[in-house]
């Protein structure tokens, strides 16, 4: 008899899904590991993973709240300072009954109270706790909304391509449309509004209800920061069409360059007053996985609803209580990081030099990377003004192309595995973020040691050279 | 209001763009005939915002999920009001009684796992003499041991997408200790509590509204709501109350025919062990039974274990679903197993890291890939509720420095519980009208109450479930939060609710003396 579930039988959409960060790139990396070989995984935002140290002071809190019988002992004192003493005990109090029990499924009410004051300070609005919800992981937040929005097949979601794959896997998974928008390559990856609009207008005239768009600031995996023009527009474009807007804004806190600094889609929006500030429907999220922290694997976010019917906003906490309550520990350390360790503070200094030497560090890395793939043969690399990774453009030469549909692969998938096999490092090929018909990218990150970087970059630069001198006719000219 | 906010919007809209295209020629508004069509398109629409609660998914609308639904919400109402206004209510405060989460209700964790827990997520500590003294020496070494499967000791990093392998590697030890058979850290996927792992699988599951779930009425609402977030159809398989909360195959096969019948295909088997909200601990027969039932009809068996660790009967113990079906000689071809385990239960009750796991058994290799695709979406489940799923099935040994103190605090925790199931049984039955099960296993008692005419028209009069009323009525009488029966399912006509057995156990007395006095004088209130 037939197996009770088989490959058949599984959920359609479940098998139209992908998501290309932990593919087939990097299936074979671990593969490889296994056998012995030293691969470099740059395949995904994941800095500890590659020797980034956590900040101290949140992990002193969090370590009390595990075990607060520690805040009984004389000597406590000895082993942590007094103000992650006092933190660790605020947060306790927050809780229902410490780290253990289930919180109000929507997060702790004073850990939200904390995202809205950070949220105020940053960007000159007040804005109120109870449209606040901390999940587990930005990504868990992003699936929340996408599922609430997406009726059926009919829905179409704008999204940017490239993009950060959780979005087309997300709309495949519930079942809604991809709208893809281009990012201008040359133009620094800033939204091109012609094409947006011609997009929107295609899926419509194909039946497709465009409900909501989708915009990464910093850009993943284009690391562009947009302008506040650009994001004017977008919110315009928004209220004139109709659409509600995903700001995944993850990434705020990676700036590389001073020329544009990061400004939140919601302080945008209420500059521009009305009627858009009391009409356009915005969802900003955030984690603690990015910036300078990095602490990916605590699973700790929130989204922000802006413009959101009361109604609508009971159903999403509906929903968020079916999983009853996000991991409380990550939500401690959300607070400490929308509330870190101010001036004056015993553990001020120490966190403060901690921070900047991640940043001024990750400012070099951007720099060192993009400059070493833009001095490599046929690669053209746009400047990772924020975010984690460098995306950039390799002109495959015609031969190259070839292999790769002789042995049913991708174009840059092929590049990439002899990139990884060759030198063991493992990025994810552009065609898993999506770009335009004929042009290829990889994306890498900038988290390698910063003393790795330039024997990272050499040994780059060793293959794609050797690649190009071996797929390309006679450098350049045709044997025709 | 809106419709007056609307217009302006429009005029304005109308304005700017008139201004836009004579002074300010910028690319980005070329006149094109797509322009014109596309905002055309959304000027027809402009009077409603995007989204609303009448263009949400609509199985987000139709999911409930009682636990916390319209009975707690109103329990926070009145405990605000109870700070506001202090005296306003005939109690001082309210008593959850709704949700299974004991360290809420001053339940104590376990040292040693929070020993371990504090020195990994702040590995420094290692490093220091002085954690010597603060620490004991195994939550030291097992902090060593679980940092040194951690690639990097990076506890903040992502991990493998099924958890880290060292810790997967712990817990199929933990599992083959428990049962006897082996199991593969392969088949096992850590996730953010179970209920997550629960999602996965009616993700995979269902396709359509043609795919059909066997579920146990009464069941965990997770279930039903799930089922109705992926569009999938709940097939009910009734619990006998009268044989203490029973499983008949001959009820499972009465219920797969008649869906089949309506062209359903059942997909799945839920099978709920320790019972949830019904508290039984299915004999091994029975269990047999369901595996042969499963094997026959090509059903998955869903197997919710969470509270593998309360049992408070001596004459029952746990049989995990996997262990029955190896006993029987059945393997990986036979049937597929899906066991899903948490460390929010048990004696542990850690509900707030979010830790758990599913099992998987019985999958071909092309259905596995698809698993851990759908897992690493999400990247991985957090860390430190990993550390601890590996710490829940691999505790303290006899020899090691914490045992007998972890024992101590877990036998206290698990007798206790079984005092509390006790006295608030006896309390139930000993009420007018109401009959009680025992509760074997798990954290609830699902007393049933038998509701006078007088009382469910009453209901009726007020749009309210007769057992909704009463549990409304109990909150404002006494501030004791239960859940109306109707969230579980029940028999048609029958009337319950869900009652933790969690409260401190101090406060048990009071509660059942309260509770007790409500009763009576509702019943004088209703009487027929």
């Amino acid at each position: 008899m037939a197996k009770a579930l088989d490959y058949e039988s599984l959920n359609e959409n479940v098998k139209k899904t992908a998501y290309a960060v932990r593919g087939e790139l990097y299936l074979r990396a671990s593969e490889l590991q296994k056998e012995g070989k030293k691969i470099i995984f740059t395949n995904v935002g994941n800095p500890h993973a590659l020797g980034q140290k956590p900040l101290t002071f949140p992990r002193q809190v969090v370590a009390l709240c595990q075990a607060p019988f520690l805040l009984d002992d004389p000597n406590v004192g000895l082993l942590f300072p007094a103000d992650a003493i006092a933190r660790a005990k605020h947060y306790l109090q927050l809780t229902s009954g410490g780290l253990g029990a289930y919180s109000d499924s929507r997060g702790i009410p004073g850990v939200r109270k904390e995202v809205a004051e950070f949220i105020e300070r940053r960007d000159g609005y007040p804005t109120d706790p109870e449209l606040i919800f901390l999940t587990d992981g930005a990504s868990k937040g992003v699936m929340q909304m996408l599922n609430a929005i997406i009726r059926n097949e009919n829905d179409g979601i704008l999204v940017p391509v490239p993009q950060y794959p959780l979005y087309s896997a997300a709309i495949t998974l519930y079942g809604g449309s991809l709208v893809p928008y281009y990012l201008e390559e040359e133009a620094n990856w800033s939204l091109d509004f012609n094409n947006i609009r011609q997009s929107i207008a295609s899926a419509r005239s194909k039946g497709i209800t465009v409900r909501a768009m989708v915009i990464i600031n910093p850009g993943n995996p284009t690391g562009q920061c947009l302008s506040e023009a650009n994001i004017r527009e977008l919110l315009r474009f928004c209220f004139l069409e109709n659409l509600v807007l995903l700001a995944d804004e993850v990434y705020q806190q990676n700036i590389y360059q001073d020329e544009r600094p990061f400004i939140s889609a919601r302080k945008i929006l209420f500059d521009m007053g009305p009627p858009l500030n009391k009409e356009v429907q915005l969802v900003s999220f955030h984690t603690v996985s990015k910036g300078y922290w990095g602490e990916c694997g605590q699973r700790g976010g929130y989204f922000e609803m802006t413009n959101l019917s009361p109604k609508t906003v009971d159903e999403i906490y509906k929903v968020a209580s079916i999983s009853l309550s996000p991991n409380v520990p990550g939500q401690i350390f959300m607070g400490l990081m929308v509330n870190p360790p101010k001036p004056g503070d015993i553990s001020y200094f120490k966190f403060e030099q901690e921070s900047k030497a991640i940043m001024e560090s990750l400012r070099k890395r951007a720099h060192i990377m993009t400059d070493g793939f833009n001095s490599c043969r046929n690669v053209v690399c746009n400047f990772t003004e924020g975010a984690m990774y460098s995306f950039p453009q390799i002109r495959l030469p015609a031969r190259a192309i070839e292999a790769a549909k002789s042995a049913g692969k991708a174009p840059d998938v092929l590049y990439c595995l002899k990139l990884l096999e060759a030198t063991g490092i493992s990025t994810v090929p552009g065609s898993g973020f999506g770009q335009k018909e004929g042009v290829f990218h990889l994306r890498t990150t900038i988290l390698p040691a910063e003393e790795d970087m330039p024997a990272i970059m050499e040994s780059f630069k060793k293959f794609n050279d050797a690649f190009m001198e071996e797929y390309e006719d006679y450098r350049g000219y045709s044997r025709m | 209001m809106r419709r007056f906010v609307a217009e302006k919007a429009k005029r304005a809209l109308s304005s700017y763009l008139l201004s836009s295209s004579r002074s300010h020629p910028s690319p980005s508004l070329t006149s094109s005939p797509l322009k014109f069509y596309s905002t055309a398109a959304a000027m027809a629409s402009k009077l409603n915002p995007p989204v609303t609660v009448d263009t949400l998914n609509p199985k987000v609308l139709k999911c409930e999920y009682a636990v916390r639904g319209e009975i707690v919400t109103h329990a926070q109402r009145l405990q605000e009001e109870l700070q506001t206004q202090p005296g306003s209510h005939p109690f001082d405060e309210i008593l959850y009684c709704n949700i299974g989460n004991p360290q809420s209700l001053a339940q104590q964790p376990i040292t040693f796992f929070r020993e371990v827990l504090a020195l990994t997520d702040h590995p420094a500590l290692l490093d220091k003499s002085e954690s010597a003294a603060l620490f004991s020496s195994d939550s030291i070494e097992r902090a060593w041991q679980i940092l040194d499967v951690i690639p990097g000791r990076a506890t903040g990093a992502y991990s493998h997408s099924q958890g880290v392998k060292g810790l997967r590697d712990a817990i199929a030890a933990g599992i083959a200790a428990r049962d006897g058979f082996p199991s593969n850290p392969d088949d096992i996927f850590l996730t953010d509590g179970a209920s997550p792992a629960v999602h996965m699988m009616m993700q995979l599951l269902i396709r359509t509204e043609n795919d059909g779930i066997l579920c146990p009425i009464p069941q965990y609402p997770l279930y039903s709501a799930s089922i109705a977030l992926h569009g999938g159809s709940l097939v009910p398989y009734y619990l006998d109350e009268g044989t203490g909360w029973g499983l008949e195959i001959s009820e499972l096969k009465k219920q797969l025919e008649e869906a089949r019948s309506k062209g359903i295909t059942v997909r799945a088997l839920v099978v709920i062990n320790p019972g949830n909200p019904t508290g039984q601990v299915l004999a091994e027969e029975n269990q047999r039974q369901i595996v042969e039932f499963c094997k026959k009809e090509g059903l998955v068996l869903l197997a919710d274990e969470v509270y593998q660790e309360n049992i408070y009967v001596d004459d029952k113990s746990f049989n995990s679903f996997k262990k029955i079906a190896r006993s029987m000689g059945y393997g990986e071809d036979d049937l597929a197993v899906v066991s899903f385990q948490s460390v929010s239960k048990g004696y542990y009750g850690e509900c707030g890291k979010r830790g758990g796991y599913m099992e998987i058994t019985g999958f071909s290799a092309d259905v596995r890939e698809q698993i851990y695709k759908v897992a690493s979406v999400n990247l991985c489940s957090n860390i430190s509720g990993q550390i601890l799923a590996s710490l829940v099935m691999n505790p303290p040994k006899v020899g090691d420095e914490s045992y007998e103190s972890y024992m101590a605090e877990k036998d206290g925790i698990l007798q206790s519980l079984a005092r509390r199931a006790q006295a608030l049984e006896e309390a139930f039955n000993s009420m007018e009208g109401v009959t009680c099960n025992k509760a074997e296993g798990a954290m609830y008692l699902f007393p049933r109450i038998h509701l006078p005419q007088k009382a469910i028209d009453a209901a009726k009069a007020v749009n309210k479930a007769p057992d909704a009323f009463y549990a409304q009525r109990l909150l404002e009488a006494t501030g004791i939060v239960v859940v109306p029966g109707s969230g579980f399912g029940q028999v048609p006509g029958t009337w319950h609710f869900r009652c933790t057995i969690l409260p401190q156990e101090d406060k048990i007395p009071g509660i059942i003396s309260h509770f007790k006095a409500f009763h009576e004088s509702f019943m004088s209130e209703y009487r027929d």
